[in-house]
């Protein structure tokens, strides 16, 4: 392939091809558009984590001692609701895969790019319903709304946060009709669809869980809107109507919704793991087919959240055997990105810490979740923190290692400058350390069946609870780092190459950061993703990647 | 490309190569964005299915009090419709640019016409008492099952009149726009992915209908 990149710098890339606010504000750049949702969800991650702070350190003593019972309920409803629908969602599709699926394709921009900037518009102003919400006392119904509870008796501002959710959602469905818009219509020639990075076929496969999922909760939040507000009781017993049918189609979606957060970051540590074992992937279709499958499966397993409503045991024998089936494509990528490593000439850079944290903590969060699926444990562990581990070592383990990955990864190209190499890698072992302390210990709880969402709990479980609080200290300190050195790294990072890690991928053959159009004559696409081999032109760095 | 040294049309954005790569895309969007509808709709069309399942009786007696004369009515209005803006694509596509304009406007005021058929069937229900809150009433065996009808029939066909209002007012702002000539045989993009839109709506209507006024009353 003939190198993209002109060695005279003449064209300004695409964060000096305007300035002001207003160059930002209104940019259609999915760059751009890129870097504001990086800001969004960045901010609400912190006001999601703050919440987190506040419940850790109430469960360090065994007594309800540092906030009343009601705050606390209030505390976790807005931790989960802030983290799943403002944070997770759109955390890696909205930020990496704005930024690199045009680029990954050979495509100046997604197709709609002002459907793009109008997704950023459409997620801040359900944040604002959100944060109005906060500011009045939340929601204290947990983040799954239940019924008849959020129709009937809660007094706080479940309509606010409903509709905060239901806009916010539309962001999502945006975002994901424009990535498989894109996906079909905007390939650079030659580039058929096994040539495509994983990266994209993760994205495509989140994609369409946003565009078949997030429709059925927008109407949902919209009929318990309709419920609160004009007594539409379409969940409400009074008028024969049936509470469950609630959490059906909630967990219509929100079930996928978890493969909405956790297949874009497959699709990173695809990215990284290739990169750092200097390897062409193992096994490339399967990975690519499984994302698919997990996106198809991931509809068929709702009712594994409703074992213990007196749904028919065959329907929840059938939904437990569906659940198990999800752990198939999903250990197929296991094993392939461990067989991809094998005989890889590897280098432990920052990115590949995270990936094979990724690996460890997804695993673990994976096998706990085919526990789950099991229909007698699950029955045991119902609603204990076992539930609250497993889903973090995916959400938390997964999704934010992926993601923290991908922007250690990506950074140079985005910003075009390095960060430290010490102190990232230091952060990313703090990560994985405190994240271990923090949620490995409620395994245990939850097997001994302490329960979720109470502020106090017997003395015999206060050691636990103490290590997990002790954990998310260290996983706050480990959050904290990447944010001081990465907005350090924005000023005065010393500036990064066009292919800083000697990966392969058109993102690497443009200039760091590329320009606004991303690609100054159309690339052609001659060979598969993962050309890591000598055969295929692939000639290794020669130093080491500039840290400062 | 080989069309790339032609003049650039000024419809065409940046990032596409040709109008027809545009075309396409454009209308995959629309095409994408109404499964997207089929999905809201159908967790509605869901909960219908399954209280209409358990409480047949109750049902078919609330809905005897729909009019099924006034439902045809619209139903024909609405169909019609559907031929205007196949007539405004067609006008389109063919480069007539003022029957786009007069076609449009036909769509709209038969939409305008569903519309105000269905605002007389609504004051008709609240003046019968039909309309859930707190002066509602039902003759018959099960009031709270009937009245989950009327929460559905309302919710139902709000939603889908809520989508005809949307639809109503991209056709206004798009009758200056072909006035203007913006439309022409090379570029209708807005007026086709509009049609595909509104044939969508119409649809809905077409499930509506039966699933609302008729399926059932032989028995109520």
């Amino acid at each position: 392939m003939t190198p993209l990149v002109s060695t005279g710098k003449r064209i300004p890339d695409y964060l000096n091809a305007a300035y002001g606010l207003k160059s930002w504000l209104f940019t259609t750049d999915h760059k751009r558009i890129a870097l504001l949702y990086m800001a969004s969800v960045t901010m609400f991650f912190f006001l999601g984590g703050l919440m987190a702070v506040l419940i850790r350190l109430e469960l360090v003593t065994p007594q309800g001692d540092l906030v009343e019972p009601d705050v606390y309920n209030r505390l976790f409803t807005m931790h989960g609701i802030i983290m799943v629908f403002f944070f997770l969602i759109p955390a890696i599709p909205a930020t990496l895969g704005n930024f690199l699926i045009p680029i990954m394709i050979g495509a100046k921009d997604l197709a709609f790019p002002r459907i793009n900037l109008g997704s950023w518009y459409v997620y801040n102003a359900g944040g604002l319903f959100t944060m109005y919400s906060i500011l009045n006392g939340g929601v204290d119904t947990g983040w799954t709304f239940y019924t008849p509870f959020s129709t009937t008796f809660s007094n706080t501002y479940v309509l606010a946060t409903g509709l905060g959710i239901f806009i916010t959602g539309f962001s999502s469905i945006m975002t994901g009709l424009n990535f498989l818009v894109t996906i079909h219509r905007m390939r650079a020639p030659g580039l058929t669809w096994f040539r495509l990075p994983l990266f994209v076929w993760a994205h495509y496969a989140t994609s369409i869980i946003m565009l078949l999922g997030t429709p059925v909760l927008a109407i949902t939040v919209l009929l318990v809107a309709l419920e609160r507000s004009f007594h539409i009781g379409v969940f409400d017993p009074a008028y024969g109507g049936d509470p469950i049918l609630f959490q059906h189609l909630f967990w219509f979606y929100s079930h996928p919704a978890v493969y909405i957060m956790v297949l874009p970051a497959m699709g990173v540590i695809s990215e990284l793991i290739t990169c750092f074992a200097r390897k062409r992937v193992f096994g490339y279709r399967f990975i690519a087919y499984s994302s698919v499958a997990i996106a198809v499966l991931g509809f068929l397993v709702w009712g594994h959240h409703m074992f213990t409503t007196g749904q028919s045991i065959y329907a929840s024998t059938i939904f437990s055997v569906l659940s198990m089936l999800v752990a198939v494509p999903s250990a197929i990528k296991v094993f392939n990105w461990t067989a991809t490593l094998y005989r890889g000439s590897i280098s432990w850079d920052t990115p590949m810490l995270y990936a094979l944290g990724f690996i460890g903590l997804f695993t673990i969060g994976g096998l706990t979740g085919v526990m789950l699926a099991t229909l007698g444990i699950d029955i045991h562990v119902h609603d204990t923190y076992f539930v609250v581990a497993h889903f973090h070592y995916i959400m938390v383990g997964g999704t934010i290692m992926g993601y923290l990955g991908g922007i250690h990864f990506w950074w140079p190209k985005i910003t075009g400058r390095m960060y430290p190499a010490f102190w990232s890698k230091f952060a990313a072992i703090t990560i994985f350390i405190g994240f271990n302390l923090t949620f490995f210990p409620q395994f245990i709880l939850g097997y001994m069946g302490m329960p979720r969402r109470y502020h106090a709990y017997p003395d015999e479980w206060q050691v636990l609870n103490v290590m997990s609080s002790a954990g998310a200290s260290i996983l706050g300190v480990g959050y904290l780092i990447p944010m001081i050195y990465l907005a350090w790294s924005m000023r005065y990072g010393p500036r990064a190459e066009a292919n800083p890690w000697g990966a392969v991928g058109l993102e690497w053959e443009i200039q760091s950061p590329p320009t606004a159009h991303n690609f100054e004559t159309e690339p052609v696409v001659d060979k598969e993703a993962y050309a890591y081999t000598a055969e295929q032109g692939y000639v290794p760095p020669t130093k080491e990647a500039e840290f400062v | 490309m080989s069309d790339a040294s032609a003049v650039q049309h000024p419809k065409l954005q940046h990032y596409f190569h040709s109008l027809r790569q545009q075309t396409e895309t454009v209308t995959l969007g629309m095409w994408m964005f109404l499964v997207t509808e089929v999905m809201f709709f159908g967790g509605l069309f869901a909960v219908y299915a399954l209280y209409r399942s358990q409480y047949p009786e109750a049902f078919a007696a609330a809905s005897s009090h729909l009019p099924i004369n006034l439902g045809a009515i619209n139903t024909a209005v609405l169909i019609g419709s559907s031929l205007t803006m196949v007539l405004a694509v067609w006008a389109a596509q063919t480069g007539r640019q003022k029957m786009i304009a007069v076609f449009l406007l036909l769509t709209f005021v038969l939409g305008a016409a569903f519309l105000g058929i269905k605002t007389v069937e609504y004051a008709d229900k609240w003046n019968h008492h039909l309309v859930p809150g707190p002066s509602f009433q039902f003759e018959g065996a099960d009031p709270g099952q009937a009245r989950m009808f009327f929460h559905l029939y309302f919710a139902m066909t709000g939603l889908h009149a809520v989508h005809m209002i949307i639809g109503m007012v991209f056709i206004l702002m798009w009758v200056p726009r072909a006035l203007r000539g913006e439309f022409t045989r090379e570029w209708n993009d807005p007026v086709e992915i509009l049609g595909l839109y509104w044939h969508f709506v119409d649809l809905v209507w077409i499930f509506l209908f039966p699933l609302l006024y008729l399926i059932g009353r032989h028995t109520g």
